[in-house]
């Protein structure tokens, strides 16, 4: 099971209220795909994804990002079983959408740089670290499914 | 991966226009936090007093990394000879893990992002994740 210290909780749940979960989404999203261009394989429903200004103004997109939020939620409110909160999304993810799990640590890595431009000066080595965690636990959790 | 492009590499320029007036802070910031989320990275400073961020020989230390950035910059258009003396060093000498490079690099797009929030656009973090990218190949180039 996962140890969360004190300031971790604290850190996390804190996060999740300072920032604005309908820009953070989305703009993670879309920086994955813009970053990371192979990840638009699993968008091709998505419609334009032609261009950097063609992906972040995509609503198709950005509703995406939002949904991808609200799943982070879920585990903000069962830190304590993340796993099991998330059996069903790895079973979705794995069996379903087919995505290869790799590109949950590509996606985890634009929502930390989101949230901290986000956050600015806030966003301290500590916290940082407490994110971190709280997102590698995630991607754990959605890996779990896998075989 | 792939190369950089006319497009990476003026982008890349017109960045660090912006960030070398802070670039021995922004050094220091992106290093201290590799050494307190990544404690693993701790490992290769076990010879260091403090390892606390902020401390002297973070801050220097900091400091030196950015200005190896700096070099790349310059020579970005030849990485792979313009940073041969500093691939022997990290192959022969410091012998750092290169899978490190890639964690340094995202703790340096951290900072970039807290410091830059409008101008990190996802269009100049591809270009600087690629350049960082690059760099990181240009080191590695001595190991075997």
């Amino acid at each position: 099971m996962v140890e969360w210290t004190d300031f971790e909780r604290a850190t996390i749940q804190e996060i999740f209220s300072k920032i604005d979960s309908g820009v953070v989404g989305p703009a993670a999203i879309s920086r994955c795909l813009i970053v990371y261009p192979w990840t638009q394989r699993y968008f091709g429903s998505f419609g334009n994804l032609y261009n950097a200004a063609a992906i972040t103004s995509n609503p198709k997109v950005a509703a995406h990002g939002k949904v991808v939020i609200a799943g982070l939620e879920k585990a903000l409110k069962n830190m304590d079983d993340i796993k099991n909160t998330y059996k069903d999304l790895s079973v979705l993810h794995s069996e379903k959408l087919r995505v290869d799990p790799d590109n949950f640590n590509l996606l985890a890595d634009c929502l930390t740089i989101v949230v901290a431009s986000q956050m600015g000066q806030a966003f301290t080595a500590d916290v940082q670290a407490a994110f971190q965690k709280f997102l590698a636990v995630v991607v754990a959790s959605l890996r779990k499914q896998y075989h | 991966m792939t190369s950089l492009t006319a497009k990476d590499k003026n982008t890349v320029k017109a960045f660090w226009a912006k960030i070398s007036p802070n670039a021995a802070a922004i050094g220091a910031d992106a290093f201290s936090r590799m050494l307190v989320v990544y404690p693993q990275t701790k490992t290769y400073f076990a010879h260091w007093k403090d390892l606390s961020p902020g401390s002297a020989p973070v801050k220097k230390h900091g400091a030196t990394v950015m200005g190896g950035v700096a070099d790349a910059v310059a020579k970005i258009d030849n990485l792979t000879a313009g940073l041969l003396n500093l691939s022997e060093l990290h192959a022969f000498t410091l012998r750092v893990d290169p899978a490190n490079f890639k964690i340094l690099a995202h703790n340096m797009l951290v900072v970039l992002a807290i410091t830059f929030p409008n101008d990190f656009t996802p269009e100049v973090h591809v270009s600087m994740d690629k350049f960082l990218a690059a760099v990181a190949l240009a080191l590695s180039e001595k190991y075997r």
